[in-house]
């Protein structure tokens, strides 16, 4: 059952651009990026996208279609009606390099801000870990780095100043996830969260976690239990004092 | 010319940022080399990430009597001991420390009760050995070496002030020619980035290949369009050697429908845990393909097949668990003879065989994958599987130990790229635990070179860059060409179709006409458009790498006149002794590709006292076994 489909591509680069306008085969089954494929070899062969895997695993194909962040490998076809007109636009909260493909370099440059694991005191081998304990922390390991989450979190997106300050829901599970590993040496996760990542300019309302193609449940497994260590660490009088009287590691 | 070329010096090149590259980068870095790291895509996307069931290593966690010495042996099975022997040795002595490694690294694999990392079964290995994070362990070894890659940054960055100053990854850059010195030895690299188009130039005495696969010279695969044979290619172009090309692994269960996911991979587990195969009559037609080698260790009736699933100890497996290539064959077979699916496959059924609760509990991943990527859920209905292209055993013909390719100084090869590890077919398990291995063989022996190597670094002549610049060009200058996407298109068809899972003389010598006429209409390709990011343009420079591939592949398989593994010939359906003891080896030759037997070494006595001589000889000629030493102490006594 093939049809043929209204598609606008946003066409450009750093200096501007436009939606173009296609009219592009659709046959049962397909999905968006087997479109923009279809495009690329028959009408626009400089049609610049990102892809990889085609499989929703690599997490490379990130772009928004009539308006939401999604994977374009995973956008099924049959989800529009064959006469709706359905619109692929790059990734808005990232600068467009051409067409489809963003500058994502703003994540790999929050990731290197994150001090890394800190190996325990031993010999490799020699890790005894808990199935349960290393759970939580393989939640957040699930994360394919689509920077779906980055794209929509209304703290980037909406406010270009942010980005110095705020790390984004993606590298606040990273912090969550280091913070809950059983053997990680640092103490000081949920600091560097609040201090360096701006943990605190989020306000949980879980636009994250929607778009979340592995559904990593970003904010109430990572950002508030992260929000909540600290404020217990920094508000909490009992806390205080427990670190002040030596109860408590710093 | 100038101002459109980058230029940087380092120690060692890395090209490619899968499971191999990253851990070759941590090693050169480790011996104090400034490294790059070239990444045809994004840092953290390769192709790794898509490998499922684990890493396989003998630690021993799960059953104490698993030791490297029956790793080696299933390997060596796996293979039909066509295997470099020296490299399935050092893997499997090396795999666990490898594994262990990455925990300090911060990874997060599975665990037994004891709290130790837990290891599953895979077909081939006799003990569970497989390292694991559920169904995603590719994904955590990626991330993970990548991790590791961003935190040997910061120490850098401490130490110098400048997270880039020893190891610089280089994201969506693309190879396109080796750079070497009028004698041959490696001097850099040249490529383009993607986001401008602007070439790069690379000056280094070191390169590391570790580029993967070719799976996209076939129309069905479960690889990824960075699987071009790129380090292949440059091996050879560079006049460097590529082994046991003939060999190709499909793997029986790829998704075959819709057409967006076809040649996704439909895990084993489906048919480890009751998924039955089915043709278009409705019938389980496995039991019409138990070959004679293995009669009597299979089911031969649906009642005791399905008796097996709770009682192993007392009935046979069902046939639908026979290893990788005979289950490709099978259903090629029921395609073939028109009893296949509607798209060309055959039906994968768990749906009528267990409840959906049971199905839902114990495949999570793959319903998720058919319920998003298809539609279909597999608790009320059949998949259509088929055969998928999903691994090349053949790669660049590399010394064991320090990972060294034959023929140029300064040129290394770990990975998928490399050859000889895996023989004529990998186990599953094994190609996450080769990624480590000789990834951090590659490093060390390539940091071990450079060192060496002192001041007396090698230098390229400036017409040997122009003439790579003006290659990497010559798309756009031609008017009135073809379209690059549709060359490719039809080398896919004709390898699927004539050097596919079956194979003919006759239709090899017809692949072998296509591919002469496609490689000179390779010579005329137009690409619209300018050099940013333009995929028009990349398509028609992979292509060159997808036909030299391409050839070697079919070259190698018209030669090799028997079947084994990977390669299987209708018209010499046996395993030959002769064969065993002979690689084939590709080289280039002007625009051609000249392929010659050599001699494979003798396996120690050490290794071979690990085989009992009536598993022997199903593999050695009457010669070789005579000159076989008497085992000093009988074997273990598990070999089947």
């Amino acid at each position: 059952m093939s049809y043929d489909a209204r598609f606008r591509v946003w066409r450009g680069d750093a200096d501007g651009g436009e939606l173009v306008d296609y009219t592009v085969e659709v046959n049962e089954g397909e999905v968006v990026l087997d479109i923009i494929h279809r495009l690329q070899a028959t009408q626009s062969g400089d049609l610049a996208v990102r892809w990889n895997c085609k499989a929703g695993k690599c997490g490379s194909c990130s772009a928004e279609v009539n308006g939401m962040p999604r994977l374009l490998c995973m956008t099924r076809m049959s989800t529009f009606t064959e006469t709706e007109t359905v619109t692929v636009t790059p990734l808005r909260a990232f600068p467009v390099i051409r067409d489809l493909v963003t500058d994502v370099s703003f994540n790999y440059a929050k990731a290197r801000q994150i001090p890394a694991f800190a190996p325990p005191d031993l010999a490799p081998g020699e890790y005894r870990m808990q199935q349960v304990d290393v759970e939580r922390s393989q939640e957040f390991r699930k994360c394919i780095e689509c920077f779906l989450c980055q794209d929509t979190c209304h703290v980037v997106r909406d406010h270009e100043s942010n980005k110095e300050a705020f790390a984004g829901p993606r590298f606040l599970i990273r912090a969550a996830e280091l913070d809950m590993h059983p053997l990680d040496a640092r103490e000081d996760r949920a600091d560097f969260a609040r201090d360096e990542q701006g943990i605190g300019m989020c306000n949980i309302t879980k636009c994250c976690t929607e778009v979340c193609p592995e559904h990593i449940k970003i904010t109430d497994n990572a950002i508030i239990p992260m929000k909540e260590r600290v404020v217990g660490r920094h508000y909490d009088p009992l806390v205080w004092l427990g670190t002040k009287i030596g109860l408590r590691k710093r | 010319m100038a101002a459109d070329l980058e230029h940087f010096e380092y120690d060692v090149v890395i090209v490619g940022a899968g499971g191999a590259g990253l851990r070759a980068a941590i090693a050169a870095r480790e011996a104090g080399l400034r490294t790059a790291i070239i990444c045809k895509s994004l840092f953290g996307k390769a192709h790794t990430v898509m490998a499922e069931g684990g890493i396989a290593a003998s630690m021993g966690n799960v059953n104490s009597n698993d030791s490297w010495q029956v790793h080696f042996r299933d390997t060596m099975r796996g293979g039909k001991f066509l295997n470099s022997w020296r490299m399935a040795e050092l893997h499997a002595k090396e795999a666990p420390d490898r594994v262990w490694e990455l925990e300090t690294y911060g990874a997060l694999f599975d665990r037994t009760p004891d709290g130790r990392i837990s290891q599953r079964n895979f077909g081939g290995h006799e003990y569970p050995r497989l390292a694991h994070v559920g169904d995603r362990t590719g994904l955590e070894l990626i991330r993970t070496l990548q991790q590791k890659i961003v935190s040997l940054q910061q120490d850098d960055e401490r130490e110098t002030g400048d997270p880039e100053s020893r190891l610089k990854v280089f994201a969506e850059v693309t190879i396109t020619d080796l750079l070497q010195d009028p004698s041959g030895a490696i001097a850099g690299a040249f490529g383009y980035w993607r986001e401008s188009g602007r070439f790069v130039r690379f000056n280094a005495p070191a390169v590391v290949l570790a580029t993967g696969g070719i799976g996209k010279s076939f129309k069905v695969t479960s690889n990824s369009w960075e699987y071009t044979g790129d380090g292949h290619a440059l091996a050879l172009r560079a006049g460097s050697t590529l082994v046991n090309m003939e060999f190709i692994q499909f793997h029986p269960t790829g998704m075959v429908w819709p057409p967006s996911v076809k040649g996704i991979l439909v895990t084993e587990s489906v048919r480890g845990d009751g998924g039955v195969l089915k043709n278009s009559e409705g019938k389980r037609f496995m039991f019409d393909y138990v070959p004679d080698v293995f009669r009597g260790q299979y089911a031969e009736t649906e009642e005791e097949g399905d008796r097996w699933y709770t009682d192993p100890d007392t009935n046979k497996r069902p046939p639908e668990l026979l290893p990788r290539d005979e289950v490709a064959r099978a259903i090629n077979s029921e395609v073939k003879a028109g009893r296949g699916s509607p798209h060309g496959g055959v039906f994968l059924d768990i749906a009528s065989r267990r409840p959906p609760e049971e199905i839902l509990k114990k495949l999570p991943s793959m319903h998720h994958q058919f319920k998003e990527l298809a539609d279909v859920d597999i608790t009320k209905e059949a998949m259509e599987v088929g055969p998928t292209c999903h691994y090349v055993m053949g790669g660049v013909e590399v010394d064991p130990d320090t990972a060294a390719a034959a023929g140029v100084p300064g040129l290394f090869a770990a990975g998928e790229v490399s050859g000889g590890m895996h023989g004529s077919n990998r186990l599953g398990g094994n190609s996450l635990s080769d990624l480590l291995v000789f990834g951090a063989r590659a490093g060390t022996g390539a940091a071990a070179y450079v060192l060496a190597l002192g001041d007396r670094r090698p230098d390229v002549d400036q017409a040997v860059v122009d003439a790579a610049a003006a290659a990497a060009l010559a798309p756009f200058e031609e008017e009135g060409g073809e379209n690059p996407y549709t060359l490719h298109q039809e080398m896919q068809q004709t390898m699927n179709d004539l050097v596919g899972i079956i194979r003919t003389a006759a239709e090899i010598e017809r692949a072998l006409e296509r591919l002469e006429d496609l490689k000179a209409r390779a010579e005329h390709l137009t690409v619209e458009g300018h050099r940013q990011f333009n995929p028009g343009w990349h398509l028609a420079l992979d292509l060159r790498n997808m036909l030299a591939v391409s050839e070697c592949v079919a070259r190698a398989a018209l030669l090799r006149q028997e079947s084994r593994g990977g390669h299987t010939r209708d018209d010499y359906p046996t395993m030959d002794p002769h064969w065993r003891g002979r690689n084939l080896i590709c080289s280039a030759d002007g625009d051609g590709i000249v392929v010659r037997e050599q001699p494979m070494p003798s396996m120690r006595g050490d290794l071979l006292a690990l085989f009992d001589t009536g598993e022997l000889a199903k593999y050695l000629t009457p010669d070789e076994l005579a000159a076989v030493p008497a085992p000093a102490t009988p074997t273990d006594g598990s070999g089947s």
